[in-house]
């Protein structure tokens, strides 16, 4: 039994919104880049599902890159927020506003 | 020789650039043979070219100076009659000049400042009269307006010597604004500046005349009128004595303030083809020499009588160009270098003497006491009144003549202007060198002085016989048999001023005291004496005006359209920077917003 494609992409746009509101809403790092990692795999959701819809490898392939892209990302973020802690003593993004303009 | 012709405006040129370059370190006695010498090698070699000539034009070209698209002005000198004579004038004159002002700047702390401007003076009017084309004659000609700024304003400690050379320079500059106007104008309908073929191309495009011919001659006139002080531009030339007095002699009298001659006798063919034009230069002569008689007849300043004789003999000038009599112009111009210069020599020798009085009614009977300046005065008073047989008579007998040709009134206004011209000069000569003893003089002045003022002497009484080299430069007059009463009249009125002013300022015997001192004959003197009330004038209708008009705009109406432009830049830049608020969160919602707005258009939901 196949599941309809406007399932997979219904998912994966509530889960790219979860994922954005996370990052708007919460002011703790962690949780920020949580949430970018929900936002990125709601993508390689939509991905997959258009990939299996048309019966086309590209989907895997573009997801096992956003895939790479995560771990990368997640291991740079990690980098930042341990400087961001060393210098403001606090994880909350809104102390590191010093590009006010 | 004439290979070496560059070399003439060059020395003079090379010893400005050492003189400014040292600035007064080197000795005094280096600065002078400096100063002296590079005019006295050129004045040589012009004296060599004289000896030399043989009529045919000579044109030099040196380099390309600009080239483009069709327009290629070169530094180019061309050599004929004309220019030669006025190499002549200004090398001969000026070395005497020169070596005059060795002894009387001696004593001044810039005189390597002096000898410096001197020089590129002479440089500059040497390229002005050498030019081949109208763009590096112009070249000159603003040359020797910067010099002669400079040269005024030399004493420039006391302001009001600042204040005469700026008057001198920006009225010059409103002749100078038309006369490159009347380039431009040239330019475009005859396609080049070169003086001769320009002239050539002039016939043939402007056969018979028009109105653009017309307007362009009187373009050019404009300029003559502004470097040569005429009407309505003379006002600068009186202010301008504030300079030293060897400047007065070189450039208020001998060599600048005829540039405007020159030009004129340069580019004759043009003005020939217009006699509208060339009816307004005789009319400009003849009122400015009468308005400037009148005026010298009432000053008191030594110097400025000199400068009012000079612009009415300069009127002359004008009258001869506008009658078509350019030799005699060019005659006239000659001997006028040489009696005037003699004149303001003397003056300055006189001046020397007695400690800078320069007020003619507190000096008086110098007649014994500085025989060297009275006998200078006698013959450049004699030269500048006309008597038979100086110089200044052969010069403005043939000018008065040829004025008759054209117009009796012509001739007329010119004889009023003669006896006038008697009248002062002889009034100034017999109140400073007769009479009674008013101010007791020092030593005279030494020889250095003393040589140049006999040399000049000498040439403004036998001038008149030298023959000018222009008969190839300019048409040949038809020789017309005079009215043999008017030939006799003409000469006898000088005369009679000389005799006038004799029983006036000499004898005493004619007492005008009742009518002079009269409240209307008051009036009358000081109408004149402040020439016509012309400054008076000037300052009324445009230097107030235009000082109200710059009040009004002190903060530039045109300014406030690019400070607007600025104002509404730094408001944006506000708006833009509050949307920077340095926090990521805000950051990410306005990028959400903006990209449903995004998706929104694209799907035609918006």
């Amino acid at each position: 039994m196949s599941i309809p494609m406007e399932h997979g992409l219904l998912l994966a746009g509530i889960l790219f919104c979860i994922g954005l509101t996370g990052v708007i809403v919460r002011r703790n790092i962690i949780f920020i880049l949580m949430s970018i990692e929900v936002m990125l795999n709601a993508c390689g959701l939509a991905f997959i599902t258009v990939g299996a819809r048309w019966g086309a490898a590209d989907g895997q392939i573009m997801f096992m890159l956003i895939l790479t892209i995560a771990a990368a990302e997640v291991a740079v973020g990690l980098g930042l927020l341990l400087q961001v802690h060393r210098r403001f003593h606090s994880i909350d993004i809104d102390q590191a506003s010093s590009l006010r303009g | 020789m004439t290979d070496l012709l560059w070399l003439i405006p060059l020395l003079p040129l090379v010893s400005f650039t050492v003189l400014f370059i040292t600035g007064g370190r080197l000795p005094k006695i280096w600065v002078a043979a400096l100063g002296v010498g590079s005019i006295g090698v050129s004045a040589l070699m012009v004296g060599v070219i004289l000896a030399q000539w043989n009529s045919v034009p000579v044109t030099q070209t040196l380099f390309s100076w600009i080239n483009v698209g069709g327009f290629n002005p070169k530094i180019s000198f061309y050599l004929d009659g004309l220019s030669l004579t006025m190499l002549s004038v200004i090398t001969g004159v000026g070395f005497l000049i020169h070596v005059y002002s060795s002894l009387f700047m001696e004593d001044e702390a810039d005189c390597s400042r002096f000898f410096a401007y001197m020089n590129l003076f002479v440089s500059a009017m040497l390229v002005l009269v050498l030019a081949d084309n109208l763009l590096l004659l112009y070249l000159g000609w603003e040359g020797v307006g910067l010099c002669s700024y400079l040269l005024v304003g030399f004493w420039y400690d006391d302001p009001a010597n600042g204040l005469a050379a700026r008057k001198a320079f920006v009225v010059t500059r409103i002749g100078d604004t038309a006369m490159a106007l009347g380039l431009f104008l040239l330019f475009l309908h005859l396609g080049t500046l070169d003086i001769q073929p320009m002239l050539a191309e002039a016939q043939v495009v402007w056969p018979d005349g028009g109105t653009l011919a017309t307007i362009a001659a009187l373009l050019l006139l404009g300029g003559a009128v502004g470097k040569s002080a005429q009407l309505p531009l003379q006002t600068w030339l009186p202010d301008a004595m504030a300079g030293p007095t060897p400047v007065s002699a070189l450039i208020h009298a001998a060599t600048m303030v005829t540039a405007g001659v020159y030009l004129i006798a340069r580019t004759h063919e043009l003005f020939l083809l217009s006699d509208v034009a060339m009816m307004t230069v005789a009319m400009v002569g003849l009122l400015t020499s009468l308005v400037a008689a009148f005026s010298a007849l009432n000053q008191t300043d030594i110097k400025r009588i000199l400068a009012y004789s000079t612009i009415s003999q300069i009127g002359y000038m004008f009258l001869a160009l506008g009658v078509g009599a350019f030799a005699s112009a060019i005659f006239h111009l000659m001997t006028h270098a040489f009696f005037k210069a003699l004149l303001f020599l003397a003056a300055g020798a006189v001046v020397y003497s007695l400690h800078h009085e320069h007020n003619i009614f507190k000096m008086g009977g110098l007649r014994k006491k500085l025989p060297v300046a009275f006998w200078s005065f006698i013959i450049g008073g004699a030269a500048l009144a006309a008597l038979p047989p100086t110089s200044g008579f052969f010069s403005k007998d043939a000018i008065l003549l040829a004025a008759y040709e054209v117009d009796p009134w012509l001739w007329a206004g010119g004889l009023l202007g003669a006896l006038l011209t008697a009248i002062y000069s002889f009034r100034l000569v017999f109140t400073v060198f007769f009479g009674e003893v008013n101010t007791e003089p020092s030593e005279p002045a030494g020889r250095r002085m003393s040589i140049p003022l006999m040399v000049l002497g000498f040439l403004a009484l036998v001038g008149g016989a030298i023959h000018v080299p222009v008969d190839q430069v300019f048409p040949v007059p038809t020789e017309v048999e005079h009215d043999s009463l008017i030939a006799i009249i003409t000469p006898l009125v000088p005369l009679l001023g000389v005799l006038i002013a004799y029983l006036i300022f000499l004898r005493r015997s004619v007492d005008l005291s009742s009518v002079l001192d009269s409240t209307v004959g008051k009036a009358v003197r000081q109408f004149f004496f402040s020439h016509w009330a012309m400054d008076w004038l000037y300052h009324y209708v445009f230097v107030v005006p235009y000082t109200f008009i710059a009040r009004i705009n002190r903060n530039d109406i045109v300014d406030m359209v690019y400070e607007g432009v600025a104002n509404l830049s730094t408001i944006l830049h506000y708006c833009v920077s509050f949307t920077q608020t340095g926090q990521l969160r805000w950051y990410v919602a306005t990028m959400g917003l903006g990209l449903i707005l995004i998706l929104a258009i694209a799907l035609g939901v918006l």
